[in-house]
């Protein structure tokens, strides 16, 4: 290879991943997209004669199934409640953070950051006990405020906020991280002239600090909404998509459906619900973005 | 005076939320050393009575845990390896070497970032049933060995590198491959580390996928391990938050001494967007 035209090497770097890509990304998704229109199940893996092509079945079936509507309402309310709540959290952080009264900020930004790199599963096994209706932290904290204690992840109306909470706890430093970048791009000399033209603090966040952000919200947003629609390990550890359903998400349903029932069919047909879902929901985020960037 | 309540008040806004988010870390790191019991009392204890080894002892002579933790060293090392090379090789052809179709090829490859992973574990558990990949520890490599993400991270930042200087290795004799396998690791160096960092605990920290992939208790990687432990050893607290201590320190430690090289590749996507 050596002394070859730079247009051939170019293209042989790029082989072996865009292989990789191609061969463990690309066409599973494709073949995922026809998997959905067969009745593909356990017995196929061994006989893929078997193999029906079923057309829009799967769909219909999971029309007409209560727990794919219910995995769809937990994942909606996870994400839209959560999404926001992580955000906010992130942005306050980082507001903190790049305040100039901050002192030690590279130790709390540290400290911030540090439940993003935990292991998911283990931070769960971790929260599951602070969440103990008997012997956990919360109620404990709870008692010394002299509220009522919760059954946290037991009670079908706490359990999805619990999950939330975690969510929170564990992802507003990713975001917090980026919005700081964002703040320290905003130049100071905005901030002089509103001063300049007796702006407070609070208006300076209105109409200085928050427009100027406009893009980083929309990075946030979309890799939050990405991200929140996979929500898969904090159910499976804590409650298995209980009580009652409570925390059943669209990946869990997924996981039991295509590898603990081999129902691989309706487990594909659910894989392509969640990608139309987040491809749609991203494209409309971009779009309202767009539009209202042209009309400021 | 104003200014010295402000910088108060701000402070210690930044002190109570550093202790809210340390307090279940703390919890975590606490209970792992209280004796059997100690961590479910009522009301609680938030410091040990007295100390014990006991359950990071178990986890390692009766459940094993030092098995799953080789396992996810050794799947995590070898992903990041791979996928420094195959990564590096290609982000540095995006940005420097013109082929034809290659700006059409690389947009069509930001737009797979949309695609979740879960769409394409079911087909590819398939294909690695006919591979002979299931429960197997390259099977649970393969998927991590290229990323559009280390690609573009890559790419972002070669194109920085100067072309005189590419210019001079190639009047010199170096074929592209020379340069990408010497020269392009020194002059990528910074990216090349957050690339490792960022793919060895991706890796590390991977449920799902190693979860699918994995049968024999003795392939399980942490997380696997722990989830299962989870499930079965529900009232033992104590030894549950010694087995998350085990899961989380390589991560957390690999973090405090590499964060500058860590946080650099977060915004290094979203600034600019």
């Amino acid at each position: 290879m050596s002394g070859g035209r730079p247009s051939t090497a170019g293209w042989w770097l790029v082989a072996p991943a865009l292989l990789v890509i191609g061969v463990f990304f690309a066409v599973p998704v494709a073949a995922g997209l026809l998997l959905a229109f067969t009745d593909f199940d356990v017995y196929a893996i061994a006989r893929p004669d078997r193999l029906r092509v079923v057309g829009l079945a799967n769909w219909g079936r999971l029309a007409h199934d209560a727990r794919f509507w219910v995995a769809l309402r937990n994942t909606a309310y996870f994400v839209l409640v959560g999404g926001p709540l992580s955000i906010a959290a992130s942005l306050a952080a980082a507001l903190l953070l790049e305040a100039r009264l901050a002192r030690a900020k590279a130790l709390f930004r540290t400290i911030y950051f540090l439940p993003v790199v935990t292991t998911l599963v283990a931070v769960a096994v971790v929260w599951r006990d602070l969440y103990h209706p008997r012997h956990g932290l919360l109620n404990a904290a709870l008692a010394l405020l002299g509220l009522p204690a919760v059954d946290w992840l037991g009670d079908p109306r706490w359990a999805m906020p619990a999950i939330i909470l975690l969510a929170v706890w564990k992802n507003f430093g990713f975001n917090m991280v980026i919005f700081v970048a964002g703040l320290q791009a905003i130049p100071e000399r905005l901030y002089d002239a509103a001063r300049l033209d007796g702006a407070s603090a609070w208006q300076r966040l209105r109409h200085v600090t928050l427009p100027m952000l406009a893009p980083t919200f929309v990075f946030v947003g979309v890799i939050t909404l990405i991200g929140y629609f996979q929500l898969f390990a904090e159910p499976y550890v804590m409650t298995q998509g209980g009580p009652a359903n409570a925390t059943l998400s669209v990946v869990l349903l997924m996981y039991e459906e295509g590898f603990r029932w081999w129902n691989m069919g309706t487990g594909s047909a659910i894989a392509c619900v969640l990608l139309g879902i987040i491809a749609s929901s991203t494209v409309l985020q971009l779009r309202l973005r767009t539009a209202e960037a042209e009309r400021e | 005076m104003r200014r010295i309540a402000g910088t108060i008040a701000v402070n210690a806004v930044l002190v109570a939320g550093a202790a809210v988010t340390l307090l279940p870390l703390l919890w975590m790191v606490s209970a792992s050393f209280m004796p059997t019991g100690e961590a479910s009392a009522v009301p609680p204890r938030l410091v040990p009575s007295a100390p014990t080894l006991a359950h990071y002892r178990a986890l390692v002579a009766r459940l094993d845990l030092a098995r799953a933790f080789a396992n996810s060293a050794l799947v995590a090392t070898a992903t990041t390896a791979i996928a420094l090379v195959l990564n590096t090789a290609a982000g540095y052809a995006f940005a420097k070497l013109p082929f034809p179709g290659r700006a059409r090829l690389f947009r069509a490859l930001l737009a797979a970032l949309v695609v979740p992973a879960q769409v394409a574990m079911l087909p590819l558990f398939l294909l690695l049933t006919w591979l002979h990949g299931v429960d197997t520890y390259w099977g649970v490599v393969v998927p991590g060995m290229a990323s559009v993400f280390g690609i573009f991270l890559v790419r972002q930042y070669a194109l920085s590198i100067p072309d005189s200087v590419l210019d001079a290795a190639r009047v010199d004799g170096a074929g592209e491959l020379r340069i990408v396998a010497t020269l392009v690791p020194v002059l990528c160096a910074p990216i090349l580390v957050t690339l490792g960092v960022f793919t060895f605990m991706g890796t590390w920290n991977d449920f799902m996928w190693p979860l699918i992939v994995l049968a024999d208790r003795a392939r399980y990687t942490l997380p696997v391990a722990l989830a299962n432990l989870a499930g079965e050893h529900v009232q033992d607290t104590e030894l549950m938050m010694a087995g998350a201590v085990l899961t989380v320190l390589p991560v957390v430690l690999l973090f405090v001494c590499l964060q500058r090289y860590y946080t650099a590749g977060i915004t290094a996507g979203g600034v600019k967007e």
